[in-house]
């Protein structure tokens, strides 16, 4: 009796490739919404968990407040993110996708999580597992998958491929390891020269946590106080050897030696956006550059080539998947905290499916490059 | 006109690129409070301050790709190496970071950076200090390379170096720094360029084109003096550009000589003197050529200290007189 009193047709909002997939749309993907919107809470409180610090007196905080229209927004971007890699393996295996192709599926919570804690007017810049990155700052799921398989409408007009993905306050996309970092505090230099209190993130991996040049770039960081967030991702494993195998200290946030640094639950969306803002707002305080390691896991290997099981179990991957995945984690404190409904999720899920599957080679076929007009100009 | 050397000219480039556009920015080991290891910024930081004219720590890696970053995000960076020899150190920001990026861009990223300092032969610094970059760096896609030898050249290329919007290497010559040149009143002037791709003809001749660039280019003018007393027109070309090649001002020259010889400080192998051969083989002015076009290079072995060895290893103004003669057949 509720039910039916409370039904009302309601169409989850979809995004911006809504109107180009909206015409191969039927009728029956119209939900009906089991319950009126004013139904669910605005919005909830959630314990956190605590960072730990480097010679940093306080840290975040450990509770965070999630509104429903953000947890939607999160869940969607990080869900669209997550299907948009699972077809590139996809797409990979075709060998429509060729070259390097290193994907971001469990990662999702850390791009999401710093974008939303920053501005579109600050600066981010990343090494080569960008696809995810290059999403959360603005690049369309159509000229992603256009770039990945050398397409017309791709986003580096089929000069940069996986690797190298752009867009305004988006520096790639960078192949050789470490060498972004010295360029995000240059970036990070930028913002201070030009005095409009924008930030940089700079983040790298692991693995790249031990190239000589993020030392040489950490000492000048801090001499000129650059507004520079050193973001580590610590995925455990640099390709195929274990961070234990690799660095004598895996206290990554501790590396930055006289760099204030904190250790994130990178799993963890809203973990994420608090210590960003943290950080971010630490750099705009004009105190200098701060680091964070975010702790995180790629479900695939380090790219297509590597099945990733030849250094890591099955067991671990699959423990991580069901104890810690983000979008799981995130879906249950929504569902349990009355934000949204399964029902609504699962639209979400169905539509961003939808939504990438409509951008592929085989749906919408999009013309090939042509050689002479593209080769040496741009 | 007026007598200014090389440093002098370097300087009043730096200074009034700095004073035009407040993007501009120098940074290396050196160059702020020391005056640059060569004087070349001298009273730079004095009149600009810790903003614009910035001392690094020995960080090539880092400073390198602090500086790129800094132009990728709108800035316009000097970044000086003291010397082209610890630029390996930094090679791979210049290449992969800076020369490639606005092409895998698809050119929405721009560097507009210019990466100088001396480059090459200097004296008595041995292996490890004096190796020519100029075909390494003008291997590579996405850089423009230039290579002043007058202080005409030197401020007119370095004012256009940073007013371009690409990655440009600057390879000055510290032999060079001291040496005086004349410039016209219009050289001097605030607005003087140097266009980059534009090689110059330092000395007009019909029976032989002399390519050259950097300090070997007043050898060739010194070789030139001399044959002309023996009857010899020697024409004597200063690239200025490495790249983009002048070509066309070398065909040109050739049609009108039938004979080339090509001087570089550099190593014999891969260098610019063979670029220079093969291109012209390519060209229209092969057909021309009535000898074998022939390179005048520094020897094939790392530096060696003790003067009478260095000498014998940088082209020296009799080895560009027997190149000549030996093209000529006389």
């Amino acid at each position: 009796m509720r039910k039916m009193l409370l039904a009302a047709l309601s169409r989850v909002l979809q995004g911006p490739a809504a109107t180009a997939a909206a015409a191969g749309r039927t009728a029956s993907r119209v939900m009906v919404a089991s319950r009126n919107y004013t139904d669910f809470a605005n919005e909830a409180t959630f314990e956190i968990k605590k960072c730990d610090l480097h010679r940093l007196e306080e840290g975040p905080s450990t509770t965070a407040v999630l509104t429903r229209e953000e947890g939607l927004h999160y869940y969607k971007t990080m869900q669209t993110i997550r299907r948009m890699e699972l077809k590139s393996d996809q797409l990979y295996k075709q060998k429509i996708i060729r070259g390097f192709c290193h994907l971001y599926d469990g990662q999702e919570a850390c791009c999401v999580g710093l974008e939303v804690a920053i501005k579109p007017t600050d600066h981010v810049i990343t090494a080569y597992r960008v696809h995810g990155f290059a999403y959360a700052r603005g690049v369309p799921v159509r000229t992603i998958l256009a770039e990945l398989t050398g397409r017309k409408g791709g986003c580096a007009k089929g000069k940069g491929g996986s690797m190298h993905m752009y867009t305004k306050n988006f520096y790639g996309g960078n192949g050789i390891v470490g060498a972004q970092v010295p360029l995000g505090a240059g970036i990070a230099l930028a913002c201070k020269y030009f005095g409009k209190n924008e930030v940089c993130l700079t983040l790298y991996g692991d693995g790249a946590a031990n190239q000589g040049q993020i030392f040489e770039t950490y000492n000048m960081a801090a001499l000129w106080k650059l507004p520079c967030v050193f973001i580590c991702e610590n995925n455990r494993y640099g390709m195929g050897t274990s961070v234990e195998r690799a660095a004598a200290s895996t206290d990554y946030y501790k590396r930055g030696d006289f760099i204030p640094g904190l250790r994130v639950d990178g799993m963890d969306v809203l973990s994420v956006r608090e210590a960003t803002k943290f950080a971010t707002e630490y750099c705009r305080a004009g105190k200098g550059p701060i680091l964070m390691e975010l702790q995180t896991y790629r479900y695939h290997g380090h790219s297509m080539s590597d099945p990733g099981i030849s250094y890591r179990t099955r067991e671990e991957i699959q423990e991580v998947r069901s104890k810690s995945d983000p979008i799981t984690l995130l879906k249950d404190r929504m569902i349990n905290n009355n934000l949204a409904s399964i029902e609504e999720l699962k639209e979400i899920d169905v539509g961003s499916s939808t939504d990438i599957s409509a951008c592929c080679p085989q749906a919408a076929p999009q013309a090939p490059l042509g050689l002479v007009a593209h080769l040496g100009a741009l | 006109s007026a007598i200014v050397t090389v440093r002098d000219a370097l300087n009043q480039a730096l200074d009034e690129e700095l004073e035009r556009d407040e993007r501009v920015f120098l940074l290396g080991e050196e160059v702020a409070q020391y005056d640059g290891a060569y004087k070349i910024s001298r009273g730079l930081w004095k009149k600009y301050g810790d903003k614009r004219i910035i001392d690094t720590p020995i960080s090539e890696m880092g400073f390198t790709g602090i500086a790129v970053g800094a132009a990728m995000a709108g800035l316009r960076p000097v970044c000086e190496f003291m010397t082209f020899n610890f630029s390996m150190q930094a090679i791979d920001q210049v290449i992969n970071s800076a020369a490639k990026t606005c092409y895998m861009s698809a050119g929405s990223i721009s560097v507009p950076i210019v990466f100088r300092g001396p480059n090459g032969a200097s004296a008595g610094v041995a292996a490890q200090h004096s190796q020519c970059f100029a075909a390494w760096y003008a291997h590579c896609p996405g850089l423009k390379v230039v290579s002043p030898w007058s202080s005409e050249d030197a401020k007119g290329l370095l004012k256009a170096s940073i007013r371009d919007d690409n990655p440009v290497v600057m390879l000055e010559n510290e032999l060079l720094y001291g040496v005086p040149f004349e410039m016209s009143e219009e050289a001097q002037s605030k607005d003087f360029v140097v266009p980059i791709g534009k090689a110059k003809i330092e000395r007009q001749g019909t029976q032989v084109t002399l390519v050259s660039h950097s300090r070997p280019v007043g050898h060739c003018l010194e070789a030139a003096a001399v044959l002309a007393k023996e009857g010899v027109e020697c024409e004597v070309i200063n690239l200025r550009t490495i790249r983009p090649m002048d070509i066309e001002a070398i065909e040109a020259s050739v049609v009108k000589t039938n004979h080339l010889v090509t001087v570089e400080g550099g190593w014999p192998q891969f260098g610019v003197g063979a670029e220079v051969c093969a291109r012209i083989m390519e060209g229209p002015a092969f057909n021309y050529l009535d000898a074998p076009a022939v390179r005048v290079t520094g020897a094939d072995v790392p530096m060696p200290y003790a003067k009478i060895l260095e000498d014998n290893c940088i082209p020296q103004v009799k080895d560009i007189i027997f190149a000549v003669k030996k093209t000529l057949n006389i």
